[in-house]
């Protein structure tokens, strides 16, 4: 290695740093507590380096470290049971979890968020959000084969919300559609809580046969350490610790450049080259690098492995030849990863990156000291134990309590409050309500968003928003695939956090089943306010803790997910809203149901399953008066599972042509989405359901009640059905008949609304807001 | 198109009439729908021949097809450096050759037989700005190339298209010139999705045998994975692509 050509610094050895224990260090600015300074040191027994600062830094930031909410995600570990764990190959604490499909086959997948980066800069934000979380698949040794993206916007007709809904939809689309991953579905919600806090979550799910699996860790004393993909810049410097890891404060200066910056053909290359390296058993050891680049690269490899490695720094290849080594440390300069190769295997990794034209370079190699030691131009500027930077970072119990003005909200029923006064009833006020709800920025066509991502390519997408879950064929042999399902819904989670969560996975849950796949595993994406303010990390704990219960009780994993906190400004916060994804798998795909009529369906049944209460607290409806109070719908998770069996036994068996899960908008939103799906019509009734469970039209048609779904039997099959939902005990209505010739929704003795009318209310909401 | 015989199974099963003939689908760094073509030409009955683009010979290959994608990541303009490539100028050749090599160049395919003058006209953002992704319909106004021999002229046919730079454009000449030699292919139908010059979806050259388009019929040979058709069924017009080069090619031999 040349030294003339290493421009030099004023470099910070630890020598110099023994040397000079009075020198001022910006940890303040850099994100770090006077205590967390304090540890450090004593970790050290030195101060750090300036280097060795920048790397605390960022892997000690809330985004990396998780320390404030490390005390509670343990729940989800210590809350599996065997059954959950039968199918799980890998869980919490790796770049995603992984689970097995069987036949050889398995399925990583994982939601993240990249909320404060899309707001600064919406369209690199949300671009380099699908960036990250594909890596993180890639680094599981997988194929990425799709992605979703649940998305959450302040108020539809602020004048900042244009702003964000384009920047931030065309860089997903920028983004993944240059990958070649179809975009398989996800959420688009309207809420003035997200305002300046919009919510760009990313889900990534991949497959991979069982040996391909790989591991985050540096093992193999003497075993080469290489970066490659793009080259290190400086942006992205501080995206884990002042970006994300921080309120938003206008009082300050713009974080701009602590956004990254994607370039998706790079992305795409990198995929390809490393399948080939994966193909060929090339790398022993990978990590992706995301957030606090190299810092949390080296460190987590090292943690992870045989504990110790060496790096020379000035190898690293440079965009930008001024950076500093601190620069270069916490730089997170997009598609890059680093990787531990045998040195048998140097050859032939470089060949793989001769053919895809990679750039990379050999940085250091795996030790067994026990330490972290990072040089410049042969001088040491960082010697850490990587454990203490990477896993035993703070941990903070940080203080929660309910929050005073809970029980005031709770009390406030939708019922009882002057907005849930002179509710519709007649027939012609039914019909317009419905007409309002699916026209509703929540409610309404969410196409505009979705048309602008591919959805096609890679020919394996079966099921894609619009249906309830997105599908995906793993082997084509076989039929052999996978179903998920995103969902959320903020303001139950405000009402009450606890059932909120739960509320989201039952949802999740039940899209899942309703496409027609057994549900086997969990992801998440917390998002919240800041953790320092109590009554928020309440909810955060009351959320978790309900998370983890539900899972416990309906038998599937959280694998993996990520936390978002600081979602607030000033003292406003978001709602709570916990992001949940659910992985289900068929068999065989070609059994999977989509959620409408079909136009070979005419005459078939359509039945309620499910009961329906007077639920309108927390609704869509209620929303549309501008209310929110009271309590969440009530859960029933025993119902969540026995309706998940009908819906799974009813495709396989083939007893249903169609079926969609009840949530928000109620019968009212799930009667015209099924329409809508194929343009086919539909004549029901509400006689029996009202009479049955006590309630009136416009309950039945807006109650948000959990546990139900609407779906399509084939004549043939009625009898074998509705014996079905008798053994299982469980409760089933028939509402009416689909009508291939008819051109509206009927609702007997109601109203009838033309297909037409409400294509146009349901299609021109976002149209009309973003052009 | 739902008359369109599935000629041969997946897995281009050997002894199949078909299997021997070899269509070669170029994967450039960026190219996506590679595998897509690779199985479409599996389904048709023939053997897909994966051609890299740094590759210097075309591998005794039938015909060629290049998929959608971006190329080299396209951020100069679509299929601008693609053309450059070794394996263009080789199919340049061949396509100019008296054997006539069939060509088809899908979406950055079709932007890149343009960008290597095989196909006249060029590619620009679509007039609406966006990037768009739907079932579309089409008409085909030319069935009598290597491409299009098994449909019927004027048939309309459902498959996917998805594009950010889709807007074909042409001086009037050229325009004129494709018009009345009837080198226009195919045409949207019902609405302009893109704001391409007199609703152009695809075009021929004059000998019939590269043909170009930005809807991508790839993604709809297999039921259950491709657009709706105007019949609310699932359409697998695209196979009829793929059964026509076949049919050109028992032709010729």
């Amino acid at each position: 290695m040349s030294t003339q050509t290493t421009p030099k610094f004023n470099i910070d050895t630890v020598e110099h740093a023994a040397e000079t224990p009075n020198v001022e260090l910006p940890w303040a600015e850099l994100g770090l507590k006077r205590g967390e300074f304090e540890e450090i040191v004593k970790l050290l027994g030195r101060r750090p380096t300036a280097a060795e600062l920048a790397m605390y830094s960022v892997m000690w930031s809330e985004h990396c470290s998780y320390k404030s909410s490390k005390v509670h995600l343990r729940q989800f570990g210590e809350k599996l049971t065997d059954e959950m764990k039968k199918d799980m190959m890998v869980g919490i604490g790796e770049n995603a979890g992984v689970t097995n499909l069987g036949d050889g086959w398995a399925v990583t997948f994982k939601v993240e968020s990249h909320n404060h980066p899309s707001f600064v800069e919406p369209y690199q934000g949300a671009a380099t959000g699908i960036g990250g979380i594909v890596r993180d698949i890639i680094s599981m040794g997988a194929r990425p084969v799709a992605v979703m993206d649940p998305l959450r916007f302040g108020a539809i007709d602020h004048p900042d919300t244009p702003r964000l809904v384009h920047g931030i939809v065309s860089g997903i689309g920028g983004y993944g559609n240059s990958l070649g991953l179809p975009n398989i579905g996800g959420e688009v919600v309207f809420d003035s809580v997200y305002q300046a806090n919009p919510l760009v979550n990313a889900l990534a799910v991949g497959v991979l046969r069982h040996e391909d699996l790989r591991l985050a860790n540096a093992s193999g004393v003497g075993n080469r350490v290489v970066l490659f993909g793009a080259r290190t810049g400086g942006d992205g410097i501080g995206g884990a610790s002042v970006l994300a890891s921080e309120s938003f404060d206008n009082t300050k200066p713009s974080k701009r450049p602590a956004v990254q910056v994607g370039d998706p053909f790079a992305e795409k290359v990198l995929i390809e080259c490393c399948l080939e390296l994966f193909k060929h058993s090339l790398v022993e050891g990978i990590q992706d690098l995301g957030a606090a680049g190299i810092s949390c690269a080296t460190s987590e490899l090292a943690s992870n492995g045989d504990g110790g490695m060496r790096v020379e720094l000035t190898n690293v290849l440079l965009r930008d030849p001024t950076l500093t080594p601190g620069e270069i440390l916490m730089s997170e300069s997009q598609e890059r990863m680093m990787a531990v190769v045998t040195p048998e295997n140097v050859a032939a990794f470089e060949k793989v990156m001769e053919k895809w034209n990679v750039e990379f370079s050999w940085l250091g190699e795996v030790t067994d000291s026990g330490r972290l030691i990072i040089t410049w131009d042969g001088e040491t500027i960082v010697d850490v134990d990587p454990r203490t930077v990477a896993h035993e970072g703070p941990v903070y119990n940080r203080p929660f309590n309910r929050p005073e003005w809970l029980d005031g909200v709770q009390k406030d029923a939708f019922r009882a409050s002057a907005a849930g006064k002179d509710l519709p009833s007649s027939g012609e006020e039914l019909k317009a309500a419905v007409l309002e709800l699916m026209a509703s920025p929540n409610m309404c066509d969410k196409s505009w968003v979705t048309k602008q991502y591919d959805s096609y390519v890679g020919g394996n997408t079966t099921l894609a928003s619009p249906d309830d879950a997105g599908v995906i064929r793993v082997d084509e042999e076989t039929g052999l695939g996978v179903a998920i399902s995103t969902d959320a819904n903020g303001r139950y989670a405000y009402l009450d956090p606890y059932t909120g969560a739960q509320l989201a996975l039952a949802e999740s849950y039940r899209n899942v089943a309703t496409s027609g796949a057994v549900p086997m595993a969990v992801t998440d994406c917390l998002n919240f306010g800041s953790p320092e303010d109590p009554e928020v990390m309440w909810q955060f704990a009351e959320a978790v803790r309900g998370l983890a219960d539900a899972c416990q009780t309906l038998g599937i994993p959280v694998t993996g997910g990520n936390v978002s906190l600081y979602n607030q400004t000033g003292t406003t916060a978001i709602h709570p809203t916990p992001v949940v994804g659910v992985l289900g798998k068929f068999d065989d795909v070609a059994r999977r149901t989509p959620s409408g009529w079909q136009q070979n369906a005419d005459g078939q049944a359509i039945y309620l399953l499910g009961t329906t209460r007077d639920e309108l607290d927390g609704s869509e409806f209620a929303n549309l008066r501008g209310h929110l109070g009271g309590l969440p719908p009530k859960l029933d998770l025993e119902a969540e599972k026995t309706l998940g069996a009908i819906l799974i036994n009813a495709s396989r068996d083939g007893m249903v042509d169609s079926a969609h899960d009840v949530s928000e908008g109620g019968l009212a939103a799930a009667l015209s989405e099924m329409v809508l799906r194929f343009g086919v019509g539909a004549r029901v009734a509400l006689g029996d359901l009202c009479d049955r469970d006590g309630v009136d039209a416009f309950t039945a048609l807006f109650s948000e009640s959990q546990a139900r779904a609407v779906v399509a039997v084939p004549r043939s099959e009625e009898v074998r059905f509705n014996d079905m939902a008798a053994a299982r005990q469980f409760p089933v209505v028939r509402l009416g008949v689909v009508d291939v010739l008819a051109t509206s929704l009927e609702v007997q003795g109601l109203f009838e609304l033309p297909i037409n009318e409400l294509r146009e209310a349901h299609e021109g909401t976002l149209p009309k807001y973003f052009g | 198109m739902s008359e369109t015989p599935l000629i041969g199974d997946l897995g281009g099963t050997p002894g199949a009439p078909l299997s021997g003939a070899r269509i070669g689908v170029i994967t450039f760094p960026g190219t996506l729908d590679d595998r897509d073509a690779a199985r479409a030409v599996k389904l048709a009955g023939a053997t897909p021949i994966p051609l890299w683009h740094a590759d210097s010979d075309l591998g005794d290959v039938d015909a060629v097809v290049l998929p959608g994608g971006f190329s080299y990541g396209d951020y100069l303009r679509a299929g601008a450096i693609a053309r450059f490539a070794p394996l263009m100028a080789k199919i340049v050749d061949a396509a100019n050759s008296d054997a006539k090599l069939p060509v088809l160049g899908i979406c950055n395919g079709f932007q890149i037989l343009t960008e290597a003058h095989l196909l006249p006209g060029s590619m620009i953002k679509n007039d609406h700005l966006k990037f768009i992704c739907r079932d579309q319909t089409l008409r085909v106004e030319n069935n009598q190339t290597a491409w299009t021999n098994q449909f019927d002229e004027g048939q309309e046919i459902t498959v996917v298209l998805k594009n950010q730079d889709g807007q074909y454009v042409a001086d009037e000449k050229t325009l004129d010139e494709l018009e009345g030699e009837g080198r226009v292919a195919f045409r949207y139908v019902g609405w302009n999705p893109n704001g391409s010059r007199r609703g152009i979806a695809g075009i021929t050259n004059a000998a019939g045998n590269v043909v170009g388009l930005m809807p991508h019929p790839e993604h709809a040979v297999e039921p259950g994975f491709g657009p709706l058709g105007a019949d609310g069924h699932y359409s697998t017009d695209g196979l009829g692509f793929f059964a026509s080069v076949l049919s050109r090619l028992v032709e010729a031999k």
